[in-house]
């Protein structure tokens, strides 16, 4: 078995004294296509940034392999309106060679000859889309995506998920994606982890998607990702011990 | 007679060719009120100069370098909202500078000289200053040309492919202090964010690129100072505000241009 892209080992952040992340373990290994869903506040944000290397942990281990290269796809962009910049010289940003670029967003499934378009113009599925270009001309093992099909309608979202389950197999790289989406997540992933302020459960994405009823009701690459809680959160997000099937260890930071 | 018109245009020309690039940046990043912030600081720095007797440029620029990075400080501590704090420092720093230049007796400044800008007394020594000065933040400009434009467009991605955040967006509050020490002396303190803001905002309507928006606002601004410094000329206005003024009537004209 190759080793580890990333491994996070009882991770803790918090945020002015507000818990914000406890005891995360996890660990993405190469060509792992990894789901990270949870409601507003559970730190999935949070989580992915400090992956990024853009927040330290307060506690726990971090690791990342030294051969890691990460293409990062954020949220939103927001570009104010003065600035004058193509969709081609955003690429250049990152890869000044044109063929390159043009290439990219081939492979993301954007007319090479939409590059000159100020990027302010472009509609909120080609922006995604622009943004994946961006992120895999670094040649990522990791691509990290937060929210890629947001802002994208049912129709489009099933087409975003499909591009990414073949951008990883075309690219070898794993995937870790944030998703706000309870049920819609994508059929793709080895691994849906349920997130709120600490890990909730993690496994495969459900059997379901494989029933034709779902398949005609969501599209055959989103599947519904049942939970298997064992324990209830309160309007605060904070867990409400509901029995002993709960395990949580010391580092959770509530009873 | 004519030498401090060659210099009062050369003064304002050296000016206007940094505030283009760097105008851009203040409005592409929404950093008008900020620099307005520093630009009222360097009031402060003038008072400073005055009371050690020390070189009036350098204090200038380090003051503002000084208020820029307390002011990244408090905005990460995020319990006020960024203008909320970009408002009590801006207008404190202006009232600290003028108190303090009031407690100086020995001291007789021309207030509004350093409040809007006294462009035709400047000396051959100022020009030399505003094209040294303005050469090295032409210079930073260029140099960092290209992480600052990925960090303007996505901060944390910039980070994620490499770029020094940091350490780029002091090396842009160091560019806006050097502008702001050299344009004192040729719109003053108040007027500096109107000539750094109005000439970006006017290239906008004719560029397609980043660069040709710079370079179009170093024209515009350019333009703003012959008009202002002809008016001021001629029909004795003062030229700081003359100046402005031109460029504030450029950019209406840019209206008219169809998108």
């Amino acid at each position: 078995m190759s080793n580890p892209l990333i491994q996070l080992t009882g991770v803790c952040k918090s945020f002015r004294g507000n818990s914000v992340l406890s005891g995360i373990d996890l660990t993405v290994m190469p060509g792992q296509i990894i789901t990270l869903i949870g409601p507003n506040g559970a730190g999935k944000t949070t989580l992915v940034k400090l992956v990024l290397g853009l927040l330290k942990p307060d506690a726990g281990e971090l690791y990342l392999a030294s051969n890691l290269c990460i293409g990062y796809m954020p949220q939103k962009l927001l570009i104010d309106p003065t600035l004058p910049i193509t969709l081609d010289r955003f690429l250049a940003l990152s890869e000044p060679d044109k063929e390159k670029c043009q290439a990219a967003l081939g492979e993301v499934g954007i007319d090479p000859s939409a590059g000159n378009q100020p990027l302010q113009s472009l509609s909120g599925g080609e922006m995604q889309r622009a943004l994946l270009a961006r992120a895999i001309l670094r040649k990522p093992n990791l691509l990290v995506l937060d929210e890629p099909v947001q802002g994208v309608d049912v129709v489009g979202q099933e087409s975003l998920y499909r591009l990414i389950g073949q951008l990883r197999d075309r690219l070898d790289c794993a995937v870790l994606m944030v998703s706000h989406d309870l049920h819609l997540v994508m059929s793709a992933t080895d691994e849906v982890i349920c997130l709120n302020q600490h890990i909730c459960c993690h496994g495969h994405p459900d059997q379901v998607s494989s029933n034709p009823a779902f398949i005609e009701l969501f599209g055959t690459k989103t599947a519904p990702y049942t939970h298997h809680h064992n324990h209830q959160h309160d309007l605060r997000g904070d867990v409400v011990t509901a029995g002993k099937a709960h395990q949580h260890d010391r580092s959770c930071g509530h009873d | 007679m004519i030498d401090v018109l060659l210099y009062a245009l050369l003064a304002g020309l050296g000016v206007a060719a940094v505030t283009g690039p760097l105008g851009a940046f203040i409005v592409w990043r929404r950093m008008a009120y900020f620099g307005d912030t520093l630009a009222h600081s360097s009031l402060l720095g003038v008072a400073l100069a005055l009371l050690l007797s020390v070189n009036l440029t350098l204090s200038v620029v380090v003051i503002c370098l000084l208020l820029a990075l307390l002011l990244v400080m408090l905005q990460q501590q995020q319990t006020l909202a960024s203008d909320t704090l970009l408002g009590i420092l801006s207008h404190s720093s202006l009232a600290i500078g003028l108190v303090a230049m009031a407690l100086m007796p020995d001291v007789r400044v021309d207030l509004m000289s350093l409040l809007f800008g006294d462009l035709l007394t400047v000396t051959p020594r100022d020009v030399i200053t505003i094209y040294l000065i303005g050469t090295i933040a032409i210079g930073l400009i260029i140099w960092l040309w290209k992480p600052l434009l990925t960090m303007t467009i996505h901060e944390e991605l910039a980070r994620v492919e490499g770029v020094p955040v940091t350490a780029v967006r002091t090396a842009l509050m160091l560019i806006i202090a050097l502008e702001i020490a050299i344009a004192m002396k040729v719109v003053g303190v108040l007027l500096i964010t109107a000539l750094l803001v109005i000439p970006a905002a006017t290239a906008r309507r004719f560029a397609n690129t980043p660069e040709k928006m710079a370079i179009y606002a170093s024209l515009a601004g350019s333009l703003a100072v012959l008009i202002g410094l002809s008016a001021s000329w001629f029909a004795d206005t003062p030229a700081g505000p003359s100046i402005v003024l031109s460029a504030a009537i450029l950019f209406a004209l840019s209206l008219l241009k169809r998108e």
